[in-house]
């Protein structure tokens, strides 16, 4: 198939559809509203739903009725409008319901501002909703991930029951690349047989829901849960590497700032310095051993964000400090250069 | 030989109630699984637990049921009646989920004109969290949090649901009704009967406000709350039918 010119939030938009996604509920937000945008002009079109919710809240409560009911859905946001879907999103993962969430981050705290930004990545990961729980977290660097990963998201949170986080940036949504929507990963999940749908008089009711009011029942439900985890942990790790089977000086790095740090990693290299480069595809879960593997050979670490460092302790801990870690970032809706990038690497190679 | 004259509703499981000795829920609860049994879609049928007393609603009524966060049940409830728009999908909220912490979900579900049914109680007070103010306590009713009485110049006005809701467009029928004696029990019943209908007609956004008894965190006898809430809550929130788009339809 050609490859189509498209914006990273356009993009996602499509690839939901491909996916098979027919319910999707929104509230306008900069930067990701071209995916709102988008959806109201498709979805009409293959018989789905664009319906624009009264607030952050209700969306994704829109989405836990209709995702419980056992659809593809989705919604999408941007940062401030995140923190109050974590309600919602707690839920879903306390109800094992499978659905996908779009973060297209823009810099904070507060109101921040509208520029891209990493700066929700503990959000992200450690910190999405109350109570013990995870979610996948994917993080595209390009346009053409925008669309591919999001057909993952959907295949991997209905196979293990999980909500799908994609958390992108303001440059991701914004900027325009060619797509190849051939290859989206539109497995159709197994028929949902714990769906609140109606029982049709043909099984017993389905009970979609998060309160254990027992604490015994509680535990062992979560424990469960964290079983399954560790099988995500185990099966479904993404990670990108660059240039590090012989790097001294590894560079790590997710979204937008790695495609920064590839270029300074290329430039690094021209001038004899041997850089490499880690990119974590998912955040959740996160690739230690990969990380591990390679403090075996590399003499140090470099955490490339647009934060003020929020991914430096999961390197430390996945490569059980065996070397250094330094940090280097922009925030608030800065952009590094390569240059910049450059200058550290050159810095931790004298 | 003997004949059956009184059975629990099919549409009802065999899990007792955890409801509070003269709580009138469980009345609600029957008359809402009577109106599902007359109807005879079960099958088709999915509810909306809330938070609050009725929290355990999804161990009693025998469909499918989702579990939604405080206050976001019509929410939730639209997104289950979008992707299935032929189920018969209602919620079943209090006082405090509904018209405190889930106002906008309330307001803006019936301004979409979302085509669920609401049974709505209403007993003027948060009773699983012990008794506290909510905002259909009355002025000058005492609560755990109004101690000295509603003082509405300090903590505000209650707010009329059904009224409220009859002003916007997608609202197809809104009635108040009250469970404290045979006759109004009935009347209920046919409300919950008509607002279900108007689902399965597909005309739009349905509510049943139920006034209901609270005993305990009223600090009252069954009997005495009954008492109350004929003489202080329905002079307060009027019995009635605000809305029924039916009916300007017919004229």
């Amino acid at each position: 198939m050609a490859k189509v010119l498209m914006k990273g939030n356009e993009a996602i938009a499509e690839a939901a559809i491909r996916s098979g996604c027919r319910h999707y509920f929104g509230y306008p937000i900069t930067p990701q509203t071209e995916v709102a945008e988008y959806m109201a002009k498709k979805m009409p079109k293959v018989d789905g739903l664009c319906l624009q919710a009264e607030s952050e809240i209700a969306a994704i409560n829109m989405v836990l009725g209709a995702a419980a009911s056992g659809v593809r859905a989705m919604t999408s946001s941007s940062s401030p409008g995140i923190s109050l879907k974590s309600e919602g999103i707690s839920y879903l993962a306390g109800s094992d319901v499978p659905c996908l969430i779009l973060n297209v981050q823009r810099g904070g705290p507060g109101l921040g501002g509208i520029q891209p930004a990493q700066s929700d990545y503990y959000q992200a990961t450690k910190a999405n909703g109350h109570g013990d729980l995870h979610l996948l977290v994917f993080a595209p660097s390009s346009v053409q991930e925008m669309a591919s990963l999001t057909g993952k998201a959907f295949a991997i949170g209905d196979k293990y029951r999980m909500p799908a986080m994609i958390l992108a940036d303001g440059a991701l949504g914004q900027m325009m690349e060619p797509v190849d929507f051939s290859e989206i990963d539109n497995t159709v999940a197994a028929e949902k047989d714990w769906a609140a749908c109606g029982h049709g008089d043909k099984r017993k009711r389905n009970i979609v829901n998060s309160l254990y009011i027992q604490p015994e029942v509680l535990e062992e439900l979560v424990v469960e849960r964290f079983k399954k985890y560790s099988i995500v942990e185990e099966n479904e790790v993404l990670y990108e590497e660059y240039m590090t089977e012989d790097a001294d000086i590894v560079l790590v790095s997710y979204g937008i700032a790695s495609r920064i740090c590839k270029s300074a990693v290329a430039a690094a290299r021209a001038k004899g310095i041997k850089a490499g480069l880690l990119r974590p595809i998912t955040l959740w879960p996160y690739p230690k051993k990969a990380l591990n593997k390679l403090a075996d050979t590399a003499k140090q670490f470099l955490v490339v964000e647009l934060n003020m460092g929020q991914m430096v302790d999961d390197v430390k801990v996945s490569i059980e400090c065996k070397k250094p870690v330094s940090f280097f970032g922009r925030t608030g809706g800065m952009l590094p250069d390569p240059a910049d990038v450059l200058a550290q690497i050159e810095k931790l190679a004298k | 030989m003997s004949k059956i004259v009184f059975q629990k509703p099919k549409a009802l499981t065999d899990a007792p109630f955890h409801y509070c000795a003269g709580c009138t829920h469980g009345i609600v609860h029957r008359l809402v699984a009577e109106v599902l049994d007359e109807i005879g879609q079960m099958g088709k049928t999915v509810g909306i637990a809330s938070v609050g007393c009725s929290v355990f609603s999804y161990n009693y009524f025998d469909c499918d049921m989702v579990q939604s966060p405080h206050g976001r049940a019509p929410a939730v409830a639209t997104g289950v009646k979008r992707a299935h728009p032929d189920n018969i999908v209602f919620t079943y909220q209090g006082d405090g989920d509904l018209a405190a912490i889930g106002t906008a979900e309330t307001v803006h579900a019936a301004a979409r004109g979302e085509n669920i049914t609401i049974i709505f109680i209403n007993n003027a007070i948060y009773g699983m969290t012990g008794g506290q103010m909510a905002p259909t306590t009355l002025p000058g009713q005492v609560s755990a949090t109004s101690p000295y009485g509603r003082d509405v110049h300090l903590q505000g006005n209650p707010i009329r649901i059904c009224e409220m809701l009859a002003t916007l467009d997608g609202t197809a029928y809104a009635e108040r009704v009250a469970v404290d004696c045979v006759k109004n029990v009935n009347a209920a019943k046919r409300a919950i009967r008509k607002a279900f209908q108007t689902q399965i007609n597909k005309e739009g956004f349905s509510i049943v406000e139920v006034l209901s008894s609270c005993p305990t965190y009223w600090g009252k006898t069954p009997d005495k709350a009954l008492e109350w809430l004929r003489s202080d809550m329905i002079p307060y929130y009027p019995l009635g039918v605000y809305k029924d788009k039916t009916a300007q339809e017919d004229k």
